[in-house]
């Protein structure tokens, strides 16, 4: 029997990539791959946010309103009632002849129903499939309108996942302070929805004795001021321009010194804002922002370019804040919070700290437990338990992994089942060894003879926590995932890695034949 | 070291009707525990708003409820050590659903005055959160308990499944009824505790069934009892071995894993130690009462091999252009 074999061979090359692998988790060097530690390990913020995707299907409705609304003043056709429903737009077109030129428009959007009765009264719906395509779409924006936000905002390594139909998972590693983890979430809520309105000037003054009904039937709104909402304005519903159309936002003073927000608008909105702003010479123009007017300013001249600013007494931070929301782009549906979890970093130092104590006190105990009872067999299990740990970490780190407390708790549970597979390997051995089986055929035998019962166990817990991976959230994945890879590294180690150890010391055994202190027996 | 004599066989087999009995007195308790007493759902499954507070020195638990009491929003919320003295715990049963608003301000204020004190946790979970974690762990376990039946089947015989999964929802009763009857909080740690427990007392029964499948497959005896007898006593070393070395882990992960793992550590160290007597004594027994027969065994594993051996000869036959 050579004292190599391909058992061994195989066996130090997976301690050396262990070893190597999770050296720069151990020693949190800068370089190589690391494990990631948990929010609950590491302190953080973890958020599930819910999107109402419905606000995101008005939405779509209102913006078909504006589109008639711009091309029929536009072409000067004559049309009347135009309104909003909740899922519907509504609008008559007074000359029969223009009704075709009507027709060839609203064939150009995309999702449309378009019924019309004989009066040519036209009622706008959307098709099923656009209303589940809009409600997709704004989930994925909210998700990429998050993470451009937060990326801006410099925090370190925010994760913003998709997890189902309509939530997203917010994960902020980098929260320290209360007022962090605040501006955090004020960004992270604010729908930075821009809407440049008409003042409804002919009944401008009424707005303080008007309801919002009445006002619905002049196809305006009412809304509040921004920093007094005792003040308040009468708009036309139908915005001129929203948000979707900002390319750039950034903060700039004002004369007094005031931060104020200058915005620029893609071709489109510079053409719709530069005609509107030719024909309403002399009247207001509200600047609303998330349903509250800054300031309405009256138009002086056509506004060409492009470009608008919005001033309304923002601090500085307030302003960069409302700056960063408005060039990533308006949150096309408001989020809710389904889930808050906040971890402070020191009771993640405190988790650490306790697992471990555990993790090394449960180790030692094995250790020293497996030497006592089968000798030098238990030296070879636990130099397998070793590797097994290294190999965990460093597989870990390799696939970018994240180390949760139940991943914590995980690990220290592999330990414990790790030395399983060798304690079932030496007990047959000892077994054959008791029935006066030579101790080269006992080995053989004991590890083909233990091997099916192995494989069958270990395959069992291995479907458990693939399926509890697939059906757990956070935390509980990561359980599944250390103890699938413990299981994993535990067949390499505790199976391949002892085995490959025994044919190279059989001939030493075989010349000893000492079974007290290779296998602990009597 | 030895703990048993390798040769010794106990007869296990003899006993199991009173070891039955127990264990049924023992289901059935945890089953009326469950019903009656209930679990005691966290934040995780129930939704609501929980806030960890470290003092400086012990917490004025008193004064806290007291100032607690006299808010609005906070009145129902209960209040329990965590731990030490100086760190409590605060449920409050409802959950904001604004992004934007931020208890853990809110709850700095109210506490003000209460000494020196840092927030370290705050953990909201809406009601749709809680209820959809609910339903994927019911989810997790039933799938758990078919996929083990459909490979157990496949790999052994379906007695043996069947007596798995008995042995397994066994297990798993007798540790919920454990949580139930020490109030422990049930989250989504201690869910992962009762999945792992599916895992480690199936890999238990397992190792036993392996060693019954061998017993009847090599030794010439027909008696099932006395093959389940061997075959338990020859792997009760190895069974109460690894059932030790987990339970040094465990036992180490309770004491010194720190509050937050407390449940989840005795979660499983009640099921190891059921889970260890039921592969020693109830799973096999299962095996017993459902009529496991050893002569229809050994003739389906005949026309196992004989019909494996045609498929050779055919395929053998085929390769060589003879059919």
């Amino acid at each position: 029997m050579k004292i190599l074999n391909y058992r061994l061979i195989i066996f130090i090359l997976s301690i050396i990539f262990g070893v190597a692998f999770s050296m720069p988790s151990f020693l949190q060097t800068n370089s190589g791959k690391k494990i990631s530690l948990g929010l609950d390990l590491q302190g953080g913020l973890h958020l599930l946010l819910g999107v109402k995707t419905q606000e995101a299907v008005v939405s779509k409705i209102k913006s078909i309103a504006a589109t008639v609304k711009y091309y029929t003043d536009d072409e000067e056709i004559l049309i009347e009632d135009l309104s909003i429903n909740p899922d519907s737009v509504t609008f008559t077109v007074l000359d029969p002849d223009e009704v075709k030129r009507v027709d060839d428009m609203l064939k150009k959007i995309k999702g449309l129903v378009i019924s019309k009765s004989q009066d040519n009264n036209y009622e706008l719906t959307l098709t099923p499939q656009e209303i589940a395509l809009t409600k997709d779409q704004a989930v994925s924006q909210a998700v990429e309108t998050i993470r451009n936000r937060l990326d801006q905002f410099g925090l370190a390594e925010p994760t913003v996942i998709r997890q189902g139909k309509t939530d997203i998972v917010v994960e902020l590693p980098g929260i320290k302070t209360q007022a962090d983890e605040q501006a955090a979430r004020e960004l992270i809520s604010k729908p930075a929805n821009l809407e440049l309105m008409a003042v409804d000037e002919d009944r401008a003054d009424q707005v303080y004795t008007m309801s919002g009904s009445e006002a619905s039937q002049y196809g305006d709104i009412i809304l509040e001021d921004a920093k007094d909402p005792a003040k308040k304005y009468l708009v036309k519903e139908i915005p001129i321009l929203n948000g979707s159309q900002v390319t750039d936002a950034q903060v700039a003073f004002d004369k007094s010194n005031q931060a104020i927000i200058n915005f620029t608008l893609n071709s489109i909105g510079a053409k719709v804002f530069g005609d509107f702003t030719a024909k309403s010479v002399g009247k207001r123009l509200a600047i609303v922002l998330d349903g509250k007017v800054y300031s309405a300013p009256n138009i002086r001249e056509r506004i060409g370019g492009g470009s608008g600013q919005i001033s309304g007494g923002f601090s500085v931070v307030e302003a960069g804040n409302v700056a960063i929301a408005l060039r990533s782009g308006a949150l096309p549906a408001s989020v809710e919070l389904l889930e808050k979890r906040s971890v402070g970093p020191s009771l993640g130092a405190d988790s650490i700290k306790a697992s471990m104590i555990a993790l090394i006190a449960g180790f030692a105990l094995v250790v020293v437990f497996m030497i006592v009872y089968y000798g030098m067999a238990g030296v070879i299990a636990n130099v397998a338990l070793v590797t097994n740990i290294f190999i965990i970490i460093a597989i870990m780190a390799m696939f970018g992994a994240t180390l949760t407390l139940p991943g914590m708790a995980g690990i220290v549970l592999t330990v414990g089942m790790a030395v399983d597979a060798n304690v079932i390997i030496t007990e047959r051995i000892k077994e054959l060894l008791r029935n006066k089986v030579s101790i080269t055929k006992a080995v053989e035998d004991g590890y083909s003879n233990a091997m099916r019962a192995i494989l069958d166990a270990n395959v069992t817990t291995l479907l458990v926590s693939v399926i509890l991976y697939v059906y757990g959230t956070g935390p509980i994945k990561g359980f599944a995932i250390t103890i699938s890879i413990g299981i994993l590294a535990s067949m390499l180690t505790a199976i391949l890695g002892t085995h490959g150890i025994y044919e190279s010391l059989l001939p030493k055994m075989n010349r000893e034949k000492n079974l007290r202190k290779w296998f602990g027996m009597k | 070291m030895e703990f048993f004599k390798g040769d010794k066989i106990y007869n296990f087999m003899g006993k199991r009707l009173p070891f039955l009995g127990f264990s049924t007195i023992l289901v059935v308790t945890s089953i009326v525990l469950l019903l009656t007493k209930g679990v005691n759902f966290g934040i995780d499954f129930a939704g609501g708003t929980l806030v960890q507070v470290k003092y400086e020195k012990a917490a004025p638990i008193d004064k806290i409820r007291d100032i607690l009491n006299k808010t609005k929003e906070y009145k129902n919320s209960s209040i329990t050590k965590f731990g030490s003295d100086d760190e409590i715990i605060i449920r409050v049963t409802t959950s904001t659903n604004s992004v934007s608003s931020d208890l853990s301000d809110e709850i700095r204020n109210v506490l003000k005055g209460t000494g020196n004190f840092e927030i370290r946790r705050v953990d909201i979970v809406g009601p749709k959160v809680g209820g959809e974690l609910r339903e994927k762990g019911l989810m997790a376990f039933v799938l758990s308990l078919i996929v083990i039946m459909i490979y157990v089947s496949f790999r052994f015989e379906w007695r043996f499944a069947l007596a798995s999964i008995l042995a397994l929802v066994h297990d798993v009763t007798i540790a919920l009824g454990a949580v139930s009857l020490f109030g422990i909080e049930v989250n989504l740690d201690i869910l992962a505790a009762v999945l792992t427990l599916l895992g480690y007392s199936l890999n238990d029964t397992i190792i036993v069934f392996d060693r019954i499948r061998e017993g009847v497959q090599t030794s010439k005896e027909s008696d099932l009892s006395k093959v389940v007898n061997e075959s338990v006593s020859r792997t009760l070393s190895r069974t109460t071995l690894t059932s030790l070395t987990t339970f040094f882990v465990v036992a180490t992960l309770y004491f010194f894993g720190g509050e937050i793992i407390n449940g989840f550590a005795f979660t499983l160290l009640v099921g190891i130690i059921v889970g260890t007597y039921s592969s020693i004594f109830i799973a096999a027994s299962f095996l017993v009462q459902l009529k496991f027969s050893i002569e229809d065994f050994r003739t389906k594993e005949v026309e196992k091999i004989k019909k494996q051996k045609e498929k050779e000869k055919m395929r053998a036959m085929f390769e060589q252009g003879t059919v």
